[in-house]
Order: structure tokens, then C-alpha cells, then sequence
């Protein structure tokens, strides 16, 4: 039971708790480069995703085969092995796909989600952990990944997954796609991730400051 | 003296690096191999798919590779080094449609990749396509929809000079609305870096190409 919930709690710390893209902060190229459209993001997300899970996976389980002195070369050597993989894969699935990704699907290999996951967390836990807390990482990557580009395929082409959804008197904003358009979307969802964060905190210190005058 | 148990030894570092080597190895050529049909596959329709956009009455495409001595039918492999790659349209009929190429040049964001669709016995390009660009939509993407800047390509004159080494003229892109001649593009208002791109990149294409090819278009007439 216990290890039953420690798993899940592996899988939601990526999800929710240390989300890469809104609590930590990493992997901000491709977070702002392919968030042009949903179906871009969640394509990225997932390509990351795989990469993340199968190297975790295996630096975990070569971790008492890795000696400390060569694990980073190991680590990429690994990260980039299955980057190669998703780049065969993806243009073997669809071509439009490779093209709209473009030099990214290569770029996952510097993406510091992956090798900080493998250094962090899988070269020190054991291999069902390692996925675990790999797949919700690369989830919640995923779904912050498409937290932006929904907004930006919104308002930047009146989109959603390529559905139109205004009609076709409506004016697109440009800006929405060009890349100061992914700071400003990323800003906001920031901002109001900061703000259920500090609403939080201050609720659990105004309970703890009733609790302590109720003691009193 | 013996060692510190703490510091491993060379071998084995070496020893496990070969090992992540070889997994890895293995993994890679084995996705390579089993992809390598799917890929092949999805290049063949996506170019085709772009060819028979220049040539709507094409029905077969066959890729042939310019080199300086004379033409060879192309393989599943990219163009060698110094081949310029092509493409014959063939209608229902077997016969020679035209020819299609790729120009690319840098534009405002990234490579702006074209196919031009050349007719040899006009020596005109009769139409445009583009294969690939990360161009500012709204602004420079309207290569692709400005219909004065594609009528550029209804008959842009890129005969050969006498010698048949060269073009005759340079194809040109001309700030929007001083087109003189025929081998001038003219650019869009506020999209000249993109324009520009695509007239550099038929440019440089058409003068590598069309002096291989011309001498050799018998050999393309009909399908073989």
C-alpha cells in the first residue's frame, strides 16, 4: 500500500507539484518555440515525454553499472539515443509533423528537463519509481506545453487544433504566433499559477494564525 | 601504496561507457532500419504531392539528379555532392509534362524552400509551390496566396544565353510594382526579404540545373 502511494506520488510530482514548465521553469526553448499551435505542443510533449520515460528508465537501470566519473557522457549518450529514435519515429508517422517541429525533435537532447531528471531522480531510484516520476514530468510538460499553445492557436490563428472557432470574419492576432506572443501567454499562465500559490499560502497562514489564537 | 576503493579504474569506465555505446548502438540502427521504409515512403508522397501541385496534369513523378556529365535517374539516397536533383512530370500518356526544382535561400526567419515548375519548351517557369518556410504569417507566408506575386510565375523567362552555360538573364526580384521584363519578379510591398528569397533561390537552382539538363531533355521526352 505505502509503495502504492509513493508511486503515485512519484507520477503526480511532475504533474502538478513541480510542474517543469510552471513551478521549475525548464525547458523554456521548446516551451517557446513550438507553442504555435495545440496540436504542436501536445506532439512536442509527447516526443519529450518518451524521450524522458525510456531514459530514465535505462539510466536507472544501469545505475549500479554507471561509474560516477562517466555518468553525465553516459546520460547523454542515452538522452540522445532516444532522441534519435523520436526524430526516425515521427518522420516515419508524418512528415507535415517533422517539418512543423523542425530542428526541436534534435534540440530535446539539450533540454534540461532530461538530463536533470536523470541526474536528479533516476540515477538514484529504482526503475518503476524512475518511470513513474519520469511520466509525470514529462505529463505535466506536455500539459503545460499545451496550456500555451492552445492559448496562442486561440487568438493567434482563431483555432483550436486546426477546428475554426470564430468564424471567418475573424481578425487573427498575429502577434499570438510570432514568438513574443509565447512570452507574453507564458507570462500570464505565471502570473496566475503565482497568485493561486500566494492566495494558498496566505489562506494556510491566516488557518494557522486562527488555529493558534483558538489554542490561546 | 594500494589505490583508494573509492576511485574506479579506467577499465572500468571503459568498460561501461562500451557497454551504454553498444545498447544505444543497437537501438539506433534498429529504429533507423525499421523506419527507414516508412520514411522513404512519406518523402516520395509529400514531394509528389507538391510536384503534381505545379503540374496538375502530371500523373507519375520520376526524381532524376543533374550531374556535370549528363543526368541519372535518382535512388532512394539524397542528391550526391555537386548533383542538382529534379523532377519529371509525366501526364497519363507517358509524355513529358515539365520539369520541377527546388530553390532555397535564406529568408526573414529561416530557409524559404520553392518548387518551380520549368516548361522546357517555353524554357519559362509556369508555376511556383513551396516546399518549406518559417516565414511572419501575415506578412512574408504570403508568398503563398498573393496572387500578383504568383502571376510572377505564370511565365517568368529563364531562358538559356547562347553559350548554354548560363541563364540568358539573371531572375531577379525588383521592388514591387517596377517589373520590366520577364525574368523580374516583382516583390510583395512589405514582404521583400521573403520575395527576394524565393527569386535568389530559383535563381540559383535555375543556373545550376537548366544548362545540365538542357542538353540531355531527350532522354526525358517520354517516361522510361
Amino acid at each position: 500500500m505505502t509503495s502504492l502511494v509513493s508511486n503515485f506520488d512519484e507520477f503526480m510530482d511532475g504533474l502538478w507539484k513541480q510542474n517543469p514548465i510552471f513551478v521549475m521553469v525548464l525547458g523554456m526553448c521548446p516551451t517557446l518555440a513550438v507553442t504555435v499551435s495545440a496540436i504542436n505542443s501536445i506532439s512536442m510533449g509527447l516526443a519529450t515525454t518518451f524521450v524522458l520515460v525510456a531514459s530514465c528508465l535505462l539510466v536507472s537501470l544501469l545505475r549500479h553499472a554507471i561509474p560516477k566519473e562517466v555518468r553525465i557522457a553516459s546520460y547523454i549518450v542515452i538522452i540522445a539515443t532516444f532522441v534519435t529514435v523520436v526524430d526516425y519515429a515521427i518522420q516515419a508517422i508524418s512528415l507535415e509533423l517533422y517539418e512543423a517541429l523542425g530542428a526541436y525533435i534534435k534540440l530535446i537532447v539539450a533540454n534540461c528537463i532530461l538530463l536533470g531528471r536523470a541526474e536528479a531522480h533516476a540515477a538514484k531510484t529504482p526503475p518503476v519509481a524512475a518511470s513513474l516520476n519520469a511520466c509525470g514530468m514529462g505529463l505535466g510538460f506536455t500539459l503545460g506545453l499545451l496550456a500555451i499553445g492552445a492559448v496562442r492557436e486561440i487568438f493567434g490563428s482563431g483555432m483550436l487544433f486546426g477546428v475554426s472557432l470564430f468564424g471567418p470574419h475573424f481578425q487573427p492576432w498575429v502577434i499570438m504566433v510570432l514568438p513574443p506572443g509565447g512570452f507574453f501567454v507564458l507570462a500570464g499562465w505565471l502570473i496566475l499559477f503565482a497568485a493561486i500559490k500566494a492566495r494558498n499560502s496566505s489562506q494556510l497562514s491566516s488557518g494557522e494564525r486562527a488555529l493558534e489564537g483558538g489554542k490561546s | 601504496m594500494s589505490r583508494d576503493p573509492e576511485i574506479t579504474s579506467s577499465t572500468d569506465m571503459i568498460r561501461a561507457l562500451g557497454l551504454i555505446a553498444a545498447i544505444c548502438g543497437i537501438i539506433i540502427v534498429g529504429v533507423y532500419e525499421f523506419t527507414l521504409d516508412a520514411v522513404n515512403a512519406n518523402k516520395k508522397i509529400a514531394l509528389e504531392r507538391q510536384v503534381f501541385k505545379v503540374f496538375p496534369h502530371a500523373k507519375t513523378v520520376d526524381a532524376f539528379d543533374a550531374l556535370p556529365g549528363g543526368i541519372s535517374p535518382a535512388g532512394d539516397h539524397d542528391a550526391l555532392a555537386g548533383a542538382v536533383r529534379f523532377y519529371a512530370a509525366y501526364d497519363a500518356t507517358g509524355k513529358l509534362a515539365g520539369i520541377a526544382a527546388e530553390g532555397s535561400s535564406a529568408g526573414y526567419a529561416d530557409q524559404v524552400r520553392v518548387l518551380y515548375a520549368w516548361d522546357p519548351e517555353k524554357q519559362l517557369i509556369i508555376g511556383l509551390g513551396v516546399i518549406s518556410m518559417r516565414e511572419t504569417p501575415g506578412i512574408g507566408d504570403k508568398i503563398l496566396v498573393d496572387r500578383d506575386f504568383l502571376h510572377n510565375f505564370v511565365a517568368l523567362d529563364v531562358s538559356l544565353a547562347a553559350d548554354l552555360n548560363s541563364l540568358a538573364h539573371m531572375v531577379k526580384t525588383v521592388k514591387h510594382g517596377t517589373k520590366s521584363h520577364d525574368w523580374e519578379i516583382d516583390a510583395i510591398s512589405g514582404a521583400t526579404v521573403t520575395s527576394k528569397a524565393v527569386g535568389r533561390g530559383i535563381n540559383q537552382s535555375a543556373q545550376a540545373l537548366l544548362p545540365r539538363l538542357m542538353p540531355h531533355l531527350a532522354q526525358l521526352r517520354n517516361k522510361s
